[in-house]
């Protein structure tokens, strides 16, 4: 089926680590406008959803690293940080393993992933998981673009990744949304955590909502640091569900600085009436 | 200069409680599979959060080492800070991309007059 819901929101960990330290008022706004995507997610009568993070070294490590991999199995643990200091229970994410291999084969006829067999969800997954379905029981497919340990992908190949993604949903039966989690400008858990660039993070999110895709793949990964922080490697995610989106123009539902939470926090999706893959 | 093997042993230990025991039984034990420096290896039994940084280990690996030693959030920032200040900017790994100039002249870069919580 066509691709059925696209968006992108905040998976920082202080979100439900450190929410006891966070200006409540601001917070829960937050916190409602989760709820809100958890309803658009459910309006959409998606039976899967991918998400597409950039995980923390929790199941990748320079001794293997994969530019993007994508999680092909019928459940998947986590957290794997300790539940304490996330806030987070451990749990068992319902995975579906046909729909992922399905997912996957398609993908590799344009874009050279690895796939993973089994996958600890970090905060990238598990933060959002948390809000969205948190029974943890709508099947999930685990995605990872690594923006941690560079030599990191290309932008554009993080858009051609997106790409293939659409693709491989629209093949399969399944009403699938598609993710992305990560932060914009941030310094995670560095001397500069909870530092955020403001200005920054709307400028890339009026591009995000247009869906410029030249405006998109004109960042430089030297410049993105020197502004936005280690963190901004993490707009990949973002990138890859631009191009899932195939042109659809987003909206931000909510878009508020929470230091404590180290970054812009935000919500945002497309409007897939307006997609057209095949442009 | 081993920074992957310090970044190897630290992911491995925020993995594995089997290594944390054995960690916490014996620190500088545990470290001997591993290609490490003797300045590493000080750091990662003191433990010394600062020095770790300036030698260029990932936030998202050290920040649960610190809390795995119980170290609160802001008491963790506070020593990565303290660590540039002792032993001045960060070596080497993604940190040490463009220099690092400490927490306040950073600000000073974006045009921001404060930003660290």
């Amino acid at each position: 089926m066509p691709l059925v819901y696209a968006g992108v929101c905040s998976h920082a960990p202080g979100i439900r680590g450190r929410k006891d330290l966070a200006d409540p008022e601001v917070r829960d706004a937050f916190y409602g406008a989760f709820d809100g995507m958890r309803a658009d997610l459910e309006a959409s009568g998606a039976e899967a959803v991918i998400v597409i993070a950039a995980e923390h070294f929790a199941n990748f490590f320079m001794n293997n690293m994969p530019s993007f991999a994508i999680g092909m199995a019928d459940f998947y643990d986590g957290p794997i940080e300790d539940p304490g200091w996330l806030g987070i229970e451990r749990f068992r994410a319902t995975g579906d393993r046909d729909l992922s291999e399905r997912v996957i084969t398609e993908v590799m006829n344009t874009v050279d992933i690895a796939y993973a067999e089994e996958w600890l969800f970090d905060h990238g997954i598990a933060v959002p998981l948390s809000f969205l379905t948190p029974r943890f029981d709508l099947p999930v497919i685990p995605v990872n673009i690594n923006c941690q340990g560079p030599p990191l992908t290309p932008l554009h190949r993080a858009w051609a990744f997106g790409e293939a993604l659409r693709r491989a949903v629209d093949a399969v039966p399944e009403k699938v949304a598609i993710i992305g989690t990560g932060g914009i400008s941030h310094w995670p858990a560095t001397p500069d955590s909870g530092k955020i660039n403001w200005e920054w993070d709307q400028d890339f999110m009026v591009k995000w909502c247009d869906n410029d895709r030249d405006a998109l793949l004109d960042y430089d990964d030297l410049q993105v640091y020197a502004d936005a922080g280690q963190g901004g490697f993490e707009i990949r995610t973002f990138l890859a569900v631009s191009a899932a989106a195939g042109g659809a123009q987003g909206t931000v539902h909510f878009m508020e600085p929470i230091p404590i939470f180290a970054v812009s926090c935000t919500i945002a999706s497309y409007d897939l009436s307006t997609s057209d893959p095949a442009d | 200069m081993s920074l992957y093997y310090v970044q190897k042993f630290l992911f491995e230990l925020n993995r594995s409680p089997q290594l944390q025991e054995a960690y916490t039984a014996d620190r500088r034990a545990v470290l001997e599979p591993y290609a490490l420096s003797d300045e590493e290896a000080e750091a990662l039994t003191a433990p010394d959060i600062g020095k770790l940084y300036v030698l260029g280990v990932n936030g998202q690996i050290l920040m649960h080492f610190a809390a795995f030693h119980q170290i609160e959030w802001q008491d963790y920032l506070q020593r990565m800070r303290d660590g540039i200040d002792d032993h001045g900017p960060v070596r080497a790994g993604v940190y040490a991309i463009t220099g690092y100039e400490g927490t306040r002249a950073h600000s000073e870069s974006l045009g921001q007059d404060r930003g660290v919580e």
